[in-house]
């Protein structure tokens, strides 16, 4: 089922997730053309790109989603070689939640406000499968891995912090046994110390679980924290891309130069 | 000579909650910037509506000129709202969405009288022209505007009334990274040309670091640190200070320090811990800290804290580190 850890010179077979060719339409208008960008196991690849820029747009097309804003897709999404585009929406459905899934910037949008936070999860184990016990002791057993109590289950989206409800976010992901989280902005509306533990967990998943990020950003700091490869996206197209070390320390694109020169720095410590 | 501003012991109460909680801050006439850093829920934000009068202070003075903003009334209370203005995080807020800018902008003009009518849409598209837009900006709606340009509206508009402080509300936060810096950039001139002081309120160390000279670090309520920004970033005194400090993303693999691991989330600001407000997340908290509230004292010039353990974290005390 999984194409196991890529080593070496990562022929294109053995990607988890490959997209070539990739073209997103609005209407006559094409908002983002990809021609290559690859995903492999236990890697996080870090999508920086500003405002518009059609990151979001790539997310809901990897999702199978993108018809849902009424924009049309051509080329190729392939999960461990197994393409993606053209598949029925029920075979799609299957993919998406169970083996790809995804967090968003405000997670308190992608909880229902009327339910507890614990049936939601294990409502999406049950549709994704699992058997009723089962479903609660994985829930509880992902809630332990993203650090939280699963009394928190019994609680409503409100009466958690912003930052927690991203990590029950992250812990159904864990509890589906995604093997790619799509991770759209999922810091930007956090403080800054929530946001660090949110890339720690992040590292840890790909570290002991071998997961695969995608991790979209307008903040290239983040993704310069975080990420293992870079690819930065400007007005539909990737205008750069490469291991984060080098395309952080010498861009070779004036946009990634100037985006890297808009951080503030901070005077070191003395 | 007193302070432009000066606030005395201020607490701000909502129910149960102690917003916050006998904080103490001066701003001298500008240019100058005090920054206010903390996380959610750590008072930064009511400090800056309680100086606009848009929150009740339960207790303390807050004073600008000399003068306490509580007892203004009538005129006196017009003239002040004229004198201190607020750019929010999200100028949606600010900017009427069945306005255009141009008709914003004069309004404030008006209100306040700043320059006859026949003046208003040349004076406008100065303002405009300050904020870095240019005039022909005034014809359209806010939602013609990238969120980039909304904020130069907010920020020419609260300009058009000649104020002496400004409260700066998160004014980047919802802004990309490039429009953040354009935006500081902006605020950066206009602090010299107009001589401004003001309150940068913020949750990143990154933002006030080149904007201010001085920084008050809050936590539940109350300041943890407050000193010359050089001197706060480069040798923080407070474990919560170094705390945020490490977690702010940088580029540089050299700028990049191991982050300092504070466990758990912040507490109950409706029922705050004992002694230190801190000491349940501090990873340096001893006896005392769970006994005794810490109270602000001076380490240096301009540069106070409040931790028992100050001096152990000057002399080099290291915090348990990941990475």
């Amino acid at each position: 089922m999984s194409a196991g850890p890529a080593e070496g010179g990562r022929p294109p077979d053995t990607a988890r997730l490959a997209i070539s060719d990739l073209k997103i339409s609005l209407g006559h208008r094409e908002v983002v053309s990809i021609t290559d960008l690859r995903l492999d196991h236990a890697e996080i690849v870090g999508l920086a790109g500003e405002s518009g820029s059609g990151k979001s747009m790539t997310t809901l097309a990897i999702l199978g989603l993108a018809h849902t804003i009424g924009a049309s897709v051509t080329g190729s999404i392939m999960l461990d070689g197994r393409e993606l585009t053209g598949l029925t929406p029920q075979a799609l459905r299957e993919i998406r939640g169970r083996r790809i899934a995804a967090i968003f910037q405000s997670p308190s949008t992608a909880f229902s406000p009327v339910h507890r936070v614990g049936t939601v999860m294990t409502k999406a184990l049950r549709l994704h499968g699992s058997a009723r016990s089962e479903a609660a002791d994985r829930a509880a057993q992902a809630m332990r891995q993203v650090m939280l109590s699963p009394d928190l289950m019994r609680r409503y989206p409100s009466q958690l912090s912003g930052g927690q409800l991203q990590r029950v976010a992250i812990a159904l992901a864990l509890a589906l046994r995604a093997e790619v989280l799509l991770a759209d902005e999922p810091t930007s509306a956090l403080d800054v110390t929530v946001q660090a533990e949110v890339l720690d967990l992040l590292r840890d998943l790909r570290d002991s679980d071998g997961m695969s990020v995608l991790f979209i950003s307008h903040d290239i700091a983040v993704v310069a924290e975080l990420c293992d490869r870079v690819a930065v996206m400007r007005q539909g197209l990737i205008v750069e891309q490469g291991p984060a070390s080098r395309v952080l320390s010498s861009p070779a694109n004036l946009y990634t130069a100037e985006l890297l020169e808009s951080v503030p720095k901070l005077p070191s410590r003395g | 000579m007193p302070a432009l501003l000066q606030i005395s012991d201020l607490a701000v109460r909502y129910g149960p909650v102690r917003a916050v909680d006998g904080v103490s801050l001066q701003v001298p006439a500008g240019p100058f910037g005090l920054g206010l850093v903390g996380e959610s829920g750590s008072g930064k934000s009511t400090i800056g509506r309680a100086v606009l009068r848009l929150a009740p202070a339960a207790g303390g003075c807050i004073r600008f000129d000399g003068t306490d903003v509580g007892s203004l009334r009538g005129a006196a209370l017009k003239a002040y709202r004229r004198d201190v203005q607020i750019v929010f995080q999200d100028p949606d807020n600010s900017l009427n969405p069945r306005m255009r800018i141009g008709a914003s902008i004069a309004e404030a003009l008006r209100t306040h009288q700043i320059v006859p009518r026949r003046g208003e849409a040349s004076r406008t598209g100065e303002l405009l022209a300050e904020a870095g837009l240019e005039s022909a900006f005034a014809q359209r709606y806010p939602h013609q505007l990238s969120g980039g340009q909304r904020q130069r509206v907010a920020i020419a508009r609260a300009l058009s009334v000649q104020p002496r402080l400004l409260v700066l509300d998160e004014p980047t936060s919802a802004l990309d990274v490039r429009t953040q810096a354009h935006i500081l950039e902006l605020i950066a001139r206009l602090r010299t040309e107009r001589q401004l002081s003001y309150l940068l309120i913020t949750h990143n160390f990154g933002v006030v670091s080149e904007l201010c000279e001085q920084i008050a670090v809050l936590y539940l309520g109350k300041i943890t640190e407050i000193g010359p920004t050089d001197a706060l970033l480069r040798s923080p005194a407070h474990p919560y200070t170094r705390a945020l400090r490490s977690a702010v993303p940088e580029v540089e693999v050299a700028g990049r320090r191991s982050r300092v691991v504070l466990p758990g989330d912040p507490p109950d600001a409706a029922n705050p811990p004992y002694g230190c407000v801190f000491h349940p997340r501090c990873p340096l908290a001893v006896t005392r800290c769970r006994t005794e509230p810490p109270v602000l004292r001076s380490l240096g010039p301009g540069h106070q804290v409040a931790c028992h353990r100050a001096e152990d974290m000057l002399a080099g005390l290291q915090m348990p580190t990941r990475r």
